[in-house]
């Protein structure tokens, strides 16, 4: 009945997997996945735990339409408490994964404690085991992958898994299913590391009924045909996948380039979705393969790459010479127009290792972006960086780096600790480009104001995927706002916050409300899920899991004062395109943003706001 | 006229909105694990095949039988589930492996053409499956070599 109505409980230090019913009550408040798992990881867990200790908790966790038949109901998300940023944490992910675990007859999957020695989950239907990872431990997702698979024969399993750097503390650890789709940030797969466990095998045959099969097929069929008649998820995505917002971003002077130094990227159109679609000169081949989708997602927005094989970076590694998963906007952005480097292949080679080894690609790029300031301005050494000459524009330099933080050697532990603690380390905080620890993404909140509030107030540090404003103040979604200026900016990012808080509940992903409004997605939960799913209902819903998720940051220890901004952004011009001359505008925002949120000016929420919310 | 699915791989997606809508239309749930077509993921090859039975007309598994449970109803082979003994012979005989034993049921499955509105290609949102005349199959392949086919120039022309 959409949600299975039953979790695994794994606890990792007694080596036991429990059933346990779904808490319904607390379903008919936070829907699922996101929501779901944040309140049942705040009544579980300590805000003041460290991160990496046995006393966190980490949940895998579906929402009620994941695995149904809607349009892109492939999601699942990691919650927990990030190492990288020590606020709440919360990673999504496509691919077939989670329709698998939903399949397989499990909402989430919680686990606790840590395992005296590395092991991996395997859940079959109803069975769920716990099995020795010696001989995958130290090995890479994709290794880690194949292996399990014929270890178990069974070609049909769907995985889950990090990396050697989440084995070894590199904070910035995603985990990774299906090879290349990534619940990517905040460090989960660092959490996952921490407990001793590699991976997450399942295999789901049970079946997924909805509620009201009638109206769901109605309300599916409505909302696909919506998506199909739309430009951007029917055209855009497909054709170019997220890299179709290279040029326009940088055109738009909100590309942040070389550490944010400047805000446009002369060899964007290098690196830009339509260069991947350009024949190579070397082999006569386009990067891109193909375009893929996740489970159920009729937009298909996964690109599918393969690496020039004469290419530097692969060239005596035919291990890297068939295809998989390319860049995305984020990843493109990070390891190119914020290194400088305007070497697709290369920046495809760097992906490949982020997906084979589950690494953050948005904190690692921008991490390396930061070596390579410090490294300019002769803070960071040859002798820091193995003798890696960390200039920008230099692809070998971004190679070498991104190996290094595969490989575990000293300059690659350095870069593991993300910008934020690099920088301080070596005496030049402000140039960690981060909020709560967490860099920022794509968009120059310089040139898209919208996007600094979006950053400053993210619960999870700075983040695109909280409130996407670039859609109204760039693309016009639902109607377009000035990207220059702050007026209305915090009514608009206080509106795409508890929309994407309930979208992340439900199991669908996020893109679809390029074409999507809410009008169009609470019908499906609503046909699927018992309970009132009206739009009322999830937008308050979604400021439900805000504030909750805002409450444990305060009660983590964060203050108001973390809700800011790198200094660069607030204080150092944009020199050239349409932002020329302009700061980010946070003062302009934040206050009224407070008071919108119902808030007290220090950013906490009144008694008032929580009673309403039911969170008192 | 005849119909038949045709498959065309390069607009496959690997979406398994196929498999989701042909479970829902035999067993009412969302299950790709029982669906009649299956789409495989070459991940290496960035390629993702959707394959299903393709309905001999000299059908393998009608011809096994040991019970006749498997008839041709106007070219579609349909399994009947109250005389299939679940004996799976048709599964070996099946050079394609499209007939399917159900653990669930104890009976085997195999793609019955939803009794002619398939529900796979009304589901699929590229086309990679499109139910059309089984004559002209190969017609929009042709079409496509064709256009690509230079017209060298001729010597009166
Ligand atoms: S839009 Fe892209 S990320 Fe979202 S479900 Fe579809 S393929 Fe996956
Ligand atoms: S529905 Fe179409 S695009 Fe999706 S997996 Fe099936 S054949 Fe491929």
């Amino acid at each position: 009945m959409a949600w299975a109505k039953r979790i695994l409980r794994v606890n990792l230090t007694e080596g036991t997997c429990k059933a346990e019913p779904l808490n319904m009550d607390w379903a008919m408040d936070y829907l699922g996945q996101r929501g779901l798992a944040t309140k049942y990881f705040v009544e579980e867990v300590d805000p003041k735990v460290d991160p990496l200790s046995p006393e966190n908790k980490l949940i895998m966790t579906t929402g009620p339409l994941t695995g149904t038949g809607a349009s892109t109901a492939a999601r699942y998300s990691v919650v927990t408490k990030g190492p990288l940023t020590n606020c709440i944490a919360c990673s999504n992910s496509g691919g077939y994964f989670g329709a698998e675990l939903k399949n397989a007859g499990w909402d989430m999957i919680i686990f606790e404690g840590k395992a005296d020695k590395p092991v991996y989950l395997v859940i079959d239907d109803d069975e769920a085991e716990l099995h020795d990872a010696s001989e995958i431990w130290g090995t890479s997702v994709w290794h880690t992958d194949d292996w399990i698979k014929e270890k178990h024969q069974e070609p049909q399993f769907q995985i889950a898994a990090i990396g050697v750097p989440g084995e070894n503390g590199v904070l910035f650890s995603a985990v990774v299913n299906n090879k290349h789709r990534a619940a990517g940030r905040s460090g989960v797969g660092t959490v996952m590391g921490s407990k001793n466990l590699k991976a997450v095998a399942v295999r789901g045959t049970k079946g997924i009924t909805v509620n009201d099969p009638e109206a769901f097929e109605k309300a599916v069929n409505d909302a696909k045909a919506v998506i199909a008649g739309n430009a951007v998820t029917h055209e855009a995505l497909p054709t170019y996948g997220t890299q179709v917002l290279t040029n326009i971003i940088n055109e738009l002077g909100a590309l942040p380039t070389r550490n944010a130094q400047d805000v446009q990227f002369e060899k964007a159109n290098d690196i830009s979705g339509e260069a991947m679609h350009e024949p190579r000169r070397t082999d006569g081949k386009p990067n891109l393969v193909r375009n893929a989708g996740c489970f159920g997602c009729t937009i298909a927005c996964g690109r599918i790459s393969q690496i020039d094989p004469t290419h530097f970076s692969v060239k005596d590694k035919p291990q890297y010479h068939h295809a998989s998963g390319g860049v995305e906007y984020e990843n493109a952005w990070a390891l190119g127009a914020d290194t400088g480097v305007g070497d697709l292949e290369a920046l495809t080679y760097c992906n490949y290792r982020c997906n084979e080894h589950a690494l953050d690609p948005i904190t690692t790029g921008a991490t390396i972006a930061a070596a390579m300031e410090l490294y300019k301005i002769g803070a960071l050494t040859d002798e820091d960086t193995g003798g890696i000459k960390m200039e920008f524009g230099s692809a070998e330099a971004l190679v070498a780096a991104v190996d290094a933080i595969c490989d575990g050697t000293d300059f690659g532990k350095l870069l593991g600790l993300g910008s934020k603690r690099l920088c301080e380390k070596f005496g030049h905080p402000d140039l960690s480009m981060s909020v709560k620890g967490q860099e920022f993404p794509a968009y120059d909140p310089r040139g898209i104001q919208g996007m600094g509030l979006t950053y400053a107030t993210s619960n999870r540090g700075a983040c695109h995927l909280r409130s996407y404003t670039v859609a109204s103040e760039v693309l016009g979604i639902p109607e377009k706002t000035d990207p220059l200026v702050t007026d209305g900016k915090a009514g608009l990012v206080k509106v795409f916050q508890d929309l994407t808080a309930f979208v992340d509940s439900s199991g669908l992903c996020i893109f679809t409300t390029f074409a999507w409004s809410a009008e169009d997605i609470a019908p499906q939960i609503d046909a699927a899920c018992e309970g009132d799913w009206s739009v009322e209902n999830l937008m308050k819903v979604g400021e439900r899991i805000w504030n909750l998720e805002r409450k444990f940051n305060l009660d983590a220890g964060m203050t108001a004062e973390d809700d800011t901004l790198p200094k660069r952004i607030l204080k150092e011009a944009a020199k050239t395109g349409p932002a020329k001359g302009l700061v980010n505008g946070l003062d302009k925002m934040l206050p009224e943003y407070y008071e919108l949120r119902g808030w007290t000016p220090q950013g906490v929420p009144t008694e008032e706001t929580l009673s309403r919310l039911g969170l008192a | 006229m005849d119909k038949a699915l045709v498959i065309d791989v390069g607009k496959c997606t690997g979406c398994r909105q196929c498999e989701l809508a042909c479970s829902y239309e035999h067993t009412g749930t969302f299950n790709p694990a029982r669906s009649r077509i299956a789409v495989f993921d070459f991940h290496e090859k960035g390629r993702f095949v959707p394959y299903t039975c393709t309905q001999c007309d000299q059908a393998w598994c009608q011809q096994v039988c040991p019970v006749g449970a498997i008839t041709n109803e106007d070219g579609v082979k349909v399994v009947d589930a109250a005389t299939c003994v679940g004996c799976k012979v048709c599964t070996i005989a099946c050079p394609f492996g499209t007939v399917n034993y159900e653990p669930a049921t104890g009976k085997v499955i195999k793609c019955d053409l939803c009794g002619g509105e398939p529900a796979c290609a009304a589901a699929c949102p590229t086309e990679a499956i499109v139910f059309t005349d089984v004559s002209v199959q190969g017609f929009e392949k042709m079409r496509a070599w064709a256009e690509k086919t230079d017209t060298a120039p001729q010597a009166n022309a």
